[in-house]
């Protein structure tokens, strides 16, 4: 089975953490991950901005960049919703064949990271150690458009060491929606504003969630409020070991140096 | 493309982000927003999961609706048929103002100054309200909430719980400087407040000569129409008064009456979270001795026929007004309603509001944006509307009618150069590489508490957190390239 790693753009530019962490767990599971260079961005956020044509572009090079893996996966609910959602719609607006029929063969090949773990793979336990107390916020486009339902929970309560702590209100969106925590500012601080207030309540150490994007708005939410909370991507929990600690994030996981 | 073809949105209402941050100070309202809306959710929620053929019922729902749309043509005409057969006289308005126009007419045959109203979204959308008062005929709202409404100079902010934005005190206040022969010792007791609106409304019941309802349904096969609601005021101005007016947007039709099973199970669970609700009433035309002897329906057009043309826009008109999008909508929960300007808004009003009316003024072009894509709307709607898809669509309509325009050149090159850039692996890579260790060494340990320009809406907020000092992409070239370099296999 060859698997790439679709990072996302968001993740290769500001989260290259939970790339590696990814890469991490898979390898930990024995799969062999690749890196297709010529990836970029999905263009979920012209699509979301009314900018279909020019989305167009990244749709064909989305295609390039992984058709000849048997399994494309990302830490990414939103990004693998987009590719799932609307990547089919765009290429029949652009009235390209080859494009629709190649997408058609693709699309059910791309999946979120716990959708290949758990589905895939088979396993719940992946080995990891966290000995912390955790709170999921399930992301909007995880939640509802790809339906991963307990995929995580299952993941996360499996981790040595960990307490999950439930979230109130956890299936309420928290108000990042992309350009619309720009364009309606306003509306949005409201939202992550009682997102904040609901994972303070939990007094959990640390946050996570499938996007990191929505990391991103909660985190930058939640530190004008409180430093005590970490949060991170909920790949590089489950990238922790007991063995290895955290090491992940600077060093190549142990077999890909073995093999080396 | 035409202007805005009847009232629907309110004149003076800025576009979607304005208006929002206006209502967002409004901290009572808030509350009672946040509450009532939790307890609708929860109550709905309930209903739902104790059925466990509710996807096969959104199916239904949904197919049937579907139908109607692709052949609305033979079924409004069977319709009318069943309906002229059965004593009932149809009138055909192609927007707004001629449908008032007709109503006048009618309402000044009968020489009435004052007729009474069964809450209904289509005459509140063409403002017969309006229409009617600027001609001397006073109409009065018969459903509570909405009497409230009108009591208070007010309007509606919800499709179902048009006063949902009030509180029982604020009621009680309305009642005591509004309504006459209020006793000076009314408490905000719902029971109490109740029974005074019943005293008030009896009297209005028992003198009306004319009513004006919209449907929720009509049945193309036998010409039925059908209300359901929860006070029994409904059931009052469809039956004691002697001519009966009915407003109803042509695409309420269902074919058959064995259709409304699936329909009247969708609908209470989806709107109040009851099983059944209240009061059904069901007519099929006069029956002489017995209710209103002068029947009429408008047919309502007012833009539907342009959103129909629209092959993605047109689930829109799917919609049985239930609202648990709005009741389930993070947005609309801190907003309100009054936020979308329209007499429809929450998620369906985003979609709907810029269907009916085109996308010439900005509030219509602003609100697809009024969402951030969460899907809970999508999820409860009972005729399975994927509002998102419809969301995206119109945002792209919106983006496309300011391209004709030369408007948002600023944001178009954005998202050009973007794709440009994202579409070359050249700029792509360089664009990181050099990016990030300025940004990283910029935003400091801490991140960044402020931005600039647009960036400073999100810092309004949110910190920016530190990005990292070199991308994946980066790391994983120097990781795969490191063996090689030190000469082993």
């Amino acid at each position: 089975m060859r698997v790439a790693l679709f990072i996302t753009c968001v993740n290769d530019a500001m989260f290259p953490d939970t790339g590696k962490a990814t890469v991490a767990v898979l390898r930990r599971l024995g799969q062999e991950v690749e890196f297709p260079t010529s990836q970029s961005c999905c263009g979920q956020p012209h699509f979301n901005s009314g900018y279909q044509d020019e989305a167009i572009p990244l749709v064909r090079r989305f295609v390039r960049a992984f058709d000849d893996y048997d399994v494309v996966v990302s830490p990414s609910a939103s990004c693998v919703s987009m590719v799932h959602e609307n990547y089919a719609y765009l290429a029949a607006k652009a009235g390209d064949r080859q494009l629709q029929s190649d997408l058609a063969a693709l699309t059910p090949r791309v999946l979120e990271l716990s959708q290949l773990l758990t589905d895939v793979l088979q396993v719940d336990d992946v080995g990891a150690y966290f000995p912390h107390t955790v709170t999921y916020h399930p992301a909007c486009h995880g939640l509802r458009t790809l339906h991963l339902g307990d995929r995580y929970p299952r993941l996360l309560t499996a981790v040595e060491g960990l307490t999950l702590l439930d979230l109130q209100d956890a299936q309420e969106c928290c108000g990042f929606g992309g350009m619309f925590s720009v364009k309606n500012a306003d509306t949005s601080a409201a939202m992550v504003s009682s997102k904040v207030d609901n994972v303070l309540a939990t007094g959990a150490q640390v946050l996570t969630s499938t996007d990191n994007s929505c990391l991103l708005n909660m985190a930058g939410a939640l530190v004008r409020r409180s430093r005590a909370t970490r949060f991170m991507h909920a790949a590089e929990i489950l990238a922790t070991t007991r063995a290895g600690g955290e090491s992940w994030r600077e060093t190549m996981p142990a077999v890909a140096r073995a093999d080396a | 493309m035409s202007g805005p073809t009847g009232p629907v949105v309110w004149a003076d209402v800025p576009p979607f982000p304005t208006a929002a941050k206006k209502q967002l100070a409004k901290e009572e309202q808030r509350a009672t927003l946040s509450r009532v809306t939790h307890q609708i959710r929860a109550k709905r929620a309930a209903v739902v999961h104790e059925r466990d053929d509710w996807e096969d019922l959104r199916r239904a729902g949904e197919q049937i609706k579907t139908r109607v749309l692709r052949h609305l043509d033979t079924y409004l005409e069977q319709a009318e048929q069943a309906l002229t057969d059965a004593g009932v006289t149809v009138h055909w308005a192609v927007d707004a103002d001629h449908a008032n126009r007709i109503i006048y007419a009618l309402v000044s045959e009968t020489g009435e100054t004052e007729v009474v109203k069964v809450k209904s979204m289509a005459t509140a959308e063409i403002g017969v309200n309006e229409f009617l008062a600027k001609r001397g005929i006073t109409a009065v709202e018969t459903d509570l909430a909405e009497l409230i409404v009108q009591m208070a100079g007010d309007r509606p902010s919800h499709i179902v719980v048009p006063a949902i934005h009030r509180n029982r005190t604020e009621i009680r206040d309305i009642f005591t400087e509004h309504m006459p022969g209020v006793p000076d010792d009314l408490t905000d007791d719902p029971a109490q407040l109740a029974g005074q609106a019943r005293r008030h409304l009896r009297q209005k019941f028992l003198r009306a000569n004319v009513a004006i309802s919209g449907a929720n349904f009509v049945v193309a096969d036998s010409g039925t129409l059908c209300i359901v609601e929860s006070e029994g005021n409904g059931r009052m101005c469809l039956t004691l008064p002697d001519t009966l007016i009915s407003v109803v947007g042509i695409e309420k039709i269902v074919p058959t009456f064995a259709d409304l099973e699936v329909f009247l199970q969708l609908l209470p669970r989806s709107s109040t979270g009851e099983r059944m609700n209240p009061y059904t009433s069901l007519w099929s035309g006069v029956t002489p001795g017995d209710g209103p002897q002068n029947m009429h329906v408008v047919f309502l057009d007012n833009g539907r026929t342009k959103a129909l043309a629209d092959p993605v826009g047109r689930q829109a008109l799917r919609c049985i007004r239930c609202s648990a999008c709005l009741n389930s909508c993070p947005v609309y929960e801190r907003t309100g309603g009054h936020a979308y300007g329209s007499v429809y808004p929450g998620p369906i009003g985003a979609i709907l509001t810029p269907q009916l009316r085109g996308m010439d003024d900005p509030v219509d072009r602003a609100l697809p944006f009024a969402s951030s894509l969460c899907g809970a709307c999508y999820e409860v709607c009972p005729v399975r509307i994927n509002i998102p898809q419809v969301l995206t669509h119109l945002r792209g309509k919106a983006v496309d009618h300011d391209r004709e325009n030369r408007k948002r050149g600023v944001e178009r090159t954005a998202f050009r150069a973007a794709t440009f850039g994202f579409d070359n692996d050249l700029l792509y890579n360089a664009g990181l590489s050099a990016g990030l260790p300025a940004a990283h060494v910029a935003a400091g340990k801490d991140g960044l508490r402020w931005l600039p320009f647009l960036g400073g809406k999100w810092t309004a907020s949110r910190d920016v957190i530190r990005p990292p000092r070199q991308s994946f992409r980066r790391w994983w070239k120097q990781q795969t390239r490191a063996p090689a370099e030190q000469g082993e296999p």
